[in-house]
């Protein structure tokens, strides 16, 4: 018999922990972007760098250091500690972290190319009808590099949905909680249950499909590529 | 006209390529002799030891693969190339035989699981106190749909009566190696293992759980198809039945198969 319920849990969890994550690294990827974009610092492309490393580990380097770090006797666990808790690891906000630095390289790179297409002149013609700095980053920076932003948004959400590795390792497959769409695939075939695999599994390819067509086609039209 | 670095390059790759493949062919038909063995995560340690010590008895090598049980059933019913199966149950070599992957009449039982209630903090696990009182925010059982000894922790729990008191705290393993992993890492203060991987440990705390509180773990071993034909994947089988296998085995806690 399909259980609908336990179809569907997976898929919410999965949902919020990708618009939660997209959130957070608009939030923290726009400036680190930014700064990639316009600092003169030598040492930028070591941080570009690292920004771009998850796209090159293994899930299970990050996933090994996540349940070191978020363990009790890391960093998260006195963050947890704080909230009541002992460790991070096996909650939701812990995949949120997890997720933030997993999918960081697919948001701050398009952002980041997108603040370096529209060059300096933009910037130097504001400044010069004397806008501040801010002013000039909110009404002339970022809706030059709203394409960026499209993708960086539209990736990070859809890595994070594709994310598998990372959240094996610090899940612990906890129904509602930490048990995400392709942990539940990954039981589902591993209990030999094909019906509700195929389920889930087609609609990943059609949720995958989609969203690439989207923004193949987003880009097109707005004639500026955002990779 | 000169070569270009690029096509000498594609040129002595072409050449070495398949002297390389070549090579690779040569080791795999000297490797005839080896076994490849599915094992249930929980029987990991003393695999390894029965491994070492059945190449150094008959010169073949056995080659291990880990999962949980239900995890390693599911690549067998894909053809994965394995040819000798130790479950941790024995629902999944029985119904290998049934559905036809595994040689009729090779399974039969090479130990018997005990799970424990462990705690890497020495004064931590007090019997079933422990779980009654329910203080601690995470306890650690392996996924009890793909593995045995994680459904033996589920009925241990439900025999108590604190499994539904207990649901919203438990974090599942993929197998019950990666259960212990979360225990032994502290992010789960306790939980549901084999005894065979902490018997050799003196740390901790531990509650061997009653052995009436579940159905025993008896653990059946299978010969599949593939290692019909393999004398290094019979010789594997005759050799846990063995008497030095049986040593391995008691070492672990495991009690003895049929």
């Amino acid at each position: 018999m399909l259980d609908l319920g336990e179809l569907w849990s997976p898929i919410r969890l999965t949902l919020e922990l990708a618009a939660i994550t997209t959130v957070m690294l608009l939030i923290i990827g726009t400036p680190i972007a930014w700064w990639l974009a316009r600092s003169k610092a030598r040492w930028k492309e070591a941080v570009a760098t690292v920004v771009a490393m998850p796209l090159v580990l293994p899930p299970t380097v990050l996933g090994f250091y996540l349940l070191v770090t978020l363990g009790p006797n890391g960093p998260g666990g006195w963050l947890a500690g704080l909230a009541g808790g002992r460790s991070l690891a096996f909650t939701f906000e812990g995949l949120v972290i997890g997720s933030v630095i997993y999918s960081m390289p697919f948001v701050v790179q398009p952002i980041r190319n997108a603040f370096e297409a529209f060059g300096e002149r933009p910037l130097e013609v504001a400044a010069t009808l004397r806008a501040t700095p801010w002013d000039t980053f909110w009404s002339v920076a970022v809706p030059l590099a709203r394409p960026g932003f499209m993708t960086g948004a539209v990736l990070g959400f859809a890595h994070t949905v594709g994310e598998f590795g990372v959240i094996l390792m610090i899940g612990g497959n906890i129904p509602g909680e930490t048990k995400v769409l392709s942990v539940a695939i990954y039981d589902y075939v591993e209990t030999l249950q094909w019906t509700e695999a195929h389920i889930l599994a087609g609609g990943m390819l059609v949720f995958s499909f989609s969203v690439i067509l989207t923004m193949m086609v987003l880009e097109k039209r707005m004639g500026r590529p955002g990779l | 006209m000169p070569q270009s670095p690029l096509r000498t390059r594609i040129w002595s790759a072409a050449t070495w390529f398949p002297a390389v493949l070549f090579a690779v062919m040569l080791s795999t038909v000297a490797k005839a002799a080896d076994v490849k063995v599915a094992v249930a995560a929980n029987f990991t340690e003393a695999a390894k030891e029965i491994g070492y010590l059945f190449e150094k008895e008959t010169g073949h090598k056995a080659v291990f693969s880990f999962g949980s049980t239900g995890q390693l059933y599911t690549q067998i019913t894909q053809q994965a190339p394995f040819e000798v199966f130790i479950a941790a149950d024995q629902a999944r070599p029985e119904k290998a035989v049934k559905e036809g992957f595994a040689v009729p009449d090779s399974r039969f039982t090479y130990a018997t699981g005990k799970i424990v209630l462990f705690s890497k903090n020495p004064d931590f696990v007090k019997g079933e106190a422990t779980l009654k009182d329910g203080k601690f925010n995470k306890i650690a059982i392996a996924n009890p749909k793909t593995a045995p000894y994680g459904a033996a922790a589920v009925e241990a729990m439900k025999a108590l009566g604190v499994y539904d008191d207990l649901s919203d705290k438990i974090v599942q393993g993929n197998n019950i190696a990666q259960t212990y992993q979360f225990v032994d890492s502290d992010n789960a203060e306790l939980g549901f293992v084999a005894l065979s991987q902490v018997a050799a440990k003196t740390e901790g705390s531990r509650w061997i759980v009653p052995e009436d509180l579940y159905a025993t773990i008896a653990q059946d071993a299978v010969l599949l198809r593939g290692g019909e034909k393999n004398e290094a994947a019979v010789a594997f089988v005759k050799f846990l039945k063995g008497p030095k296998a049986l040593e391995v085995k008691e070492k672990f806690g495991y009690g003895a198969g049929k």
